[in-house]
């Protein structure tokens, strides 16, 4: 046929919005004077506005991150994931900013390399691994877990790290060492939210966590240092952090600098700032209210936007109650919160 | 220029200013650009929206003072309904996006979180207000029509209260609006006095 009938649905190249025009069309909105609007009836007081009528196109991420080498997960890949650019995009790391979106756009020039990671305190052979280390040392798994934040929303992450059991074994733990804590880098130049109160959203740096060395030594504790095969952006944790899929997202502590053995449980951050609210062992429990909010559902962020109906009711543990219910037997959940 | 024309032009400015973003909210959430958690994002604005117009309907009576512009007074209605427009979209917004009509669920949680009991406080007050806003109702209550609107004051303490419970550890913001609503309220210290001692005589 010589005469060519486009089908419907094909655009013609004269509908497509040429691309500068769409690149530019906050800025040209901003030139036709509706500036002041916005601001003045919402987000006055922060710094970005949330509706994103002023900020950038999709969230600029210019850290360059590395492709990595793993085995997959071959257990969970039917897991609906969170889209990669949401998990990188929406994050509580108060570091950079305690606004959901200022992370990603506040650490962009984070420095991972070099770093230290240092492990010591009560074990028979104390090391510190450095930048190349986390990557190189322990062979790369993809994990595919659920991240339960404690603010009742979750996301599904495929994560690449190594256990911790498997950096615990190799600096051979005492019979003192009962407990596992964690730090993140303390550095005021870099994380501006440690720098500033109002912006660090009223924590005290550096950031801490801790486990009990049963929880450290369970099979499902990851050291990650990247995800959707990729080491790890800056907002997310970069260069390496903990994951415990079957506890509250702020247990899973980023930027770790030091991994301490101890005798004795180790303070934790939230659980400083709020004791009645953020316990130490912070397990996914729906039976356990937050004082100020239900526990018992969560909004599941996955694809989909305002419309799609993602609550979904919270279970026991995150879903991970065959792997780790062992570890609390005995213990009254709703006091150990 | 004549007042009449100031209110005019003033008040289609308040339209714009409050319909545009209120618009563009929903057109970015449509489209799904409103970030990985558009259901937060949504509540987050309109309550911030909300706070804001409120501030500013009990602005207008001061700045009117001190400038010596009558004029503006005229506008506070038009202010107090978008706060309205705002509280309404607010509570909505939590009750189809965040309980997703689950009505024992909303009831629950209306019932048992303490910073949602008093915005739901709030919320039945500033109802109270919205309706009574209408010219024929204005009319027929007479004086109690400024003892219900004289509610306000213990909007705007509900009001920042229910955001100061409502963040995890942010407090700048909550204790920020708390400061700017006493400067406002102290406006009418002498008033806001004698409405507490006739309550108590």
């Amino acid at each position: 046929m010589l005469i060519k009938i486009p089908a419907k649905n094909i655009l013609k190249d004269s509908n497509i919005t040429d691309e500068s025009v769409y690149l530019e069309r906050r800025s040209l909105l901003k030139k036709m004077g509706f500036l002041g609007a916005g601001a003045l009836m919402s987000s006055a007081i922060t710094t970005n506005a949330k509706a994103g009528f002023f900020s950038n196109d999709e969230a600029q991420a210019s850290f360059q991150t590395k492709a990595l080498n793993y085995s997959k997960d071959t257990l969970n890949q039917t897991l609906l994931k969170t889209p990669e650019q949401k998990v990188i995009s929406h994050n509580n790391f108060y570091e950079f900013g305690a606004q959901k979106d200022q992370p990603i756009a506040l650490s962009q020039d984070f420095d991972v390399d070099p770093w230290q990671l240092k492990i010591s305190g009560e074990c028979d052979n104390p090391i510190t691994l450095d930048y190349a280390d986390l990557t190189k040392m322990f062979p790369l798994e993809e994990r595919i877990y659920r991240l339960r934040c404690v603010e009742a929303w979750s996301m599904v992450i495929p994560w690449v790290g190594f256990s911790l059991a498997s950096l615990l074994k190799k600096v051979a733990p005492n019979s003192r060492a009962k407990y596992v804590a964690f730090e993140t880098l303390y550095d005021p130049n870099q994380m501006p939210g440690q720098a500033d109160k109002r912006l660090g959203g009223g924590i005290t740096f550096p950031y801490m966590e801790g486990l009990r060395i049963d929880e450290a030594m369970n099979p499902l504790t990851l050291m990650s240092v990247g995800l959707y095969g990729k080491t790890l952006p800056p907002q997310n944790g970069a260069p390496i952090r903990l994951v415990v899929p079957w506890k509250y997202g702020f247990k899973s502590i980023k930027s770790i600098v030091a991994i301490k053995l101890l005798e004795h449980q180790p303070p934790t951050t939230w659980n400083k700032l709020a004791s009645k609210e953020y316990g130490f062992y912070a397990n996914v429990n729906p039976k356990h209210d937050h004082p100020r909010w239900s526990q018992a559902s969560e909004r599941h962020i996955t694809t989909g936007g305002l419309f799609s109906r993602n609550r979904i009711p919270t279970l026991p543990f995150n879903g991970y109650g065959e792997e780790v219910a062992d570890l609390y037997k005995g213990m009254d959940l709703s006091t150990n919160y | 220029m004549k007042n009449e024309a100031k209110v005019y032009i003033l008040k289609v400015l308040i339209h714009l200013a409050s319909l545009i973003p209120l618009v563009n909210l929903y057109f970015l959430a449509f489209q799904d650009e409103l970030g990985a958690d558009p259901v937060e994002s949504v509540i987050h604005f309109t309550g911030i929206g909300a706070l804001n117009l409120l501030l500013l309907t009990l602005c207008v009576t001061p700045v009117a003072k001190v400038t010596k512009q009558g004029f503006l007074l005229q506008t506070r209605r038009l202010l107090g309904l978008y706060a309205y427009t705002y509280a309404l979209f607010h509570l909505f917004n939590f009750l189809a996006f965040e309980v997703q009509f689950d009505g024992a669920l909303f009831l629950g949680e209306v019932i048992k979180r303490p910073y949602i009991t008093v915005g739901m406080a709030a919320f039945l007050l500033l109802t109270a207000l919205a309706i009574t806003s209408i010219n024929k109702l204005k009319r027929k209550m007479g004086k109690s029509w400024q003892r219900l609107h004289n509610a306000n004051y213990l909007i705007i303490i509900l009001v920042t209260i229910h955001f100061y419970w409502s963040v995890k550890s942010e407090l700048t913001s909550p204790l920020f609006y708390f400061a700017i609503a006493i400067i406002l309220l102290l406006f009418r210290y002498q008033k806001i006095r004698r409405i507490v001692k006739n309550k108590f005589s």
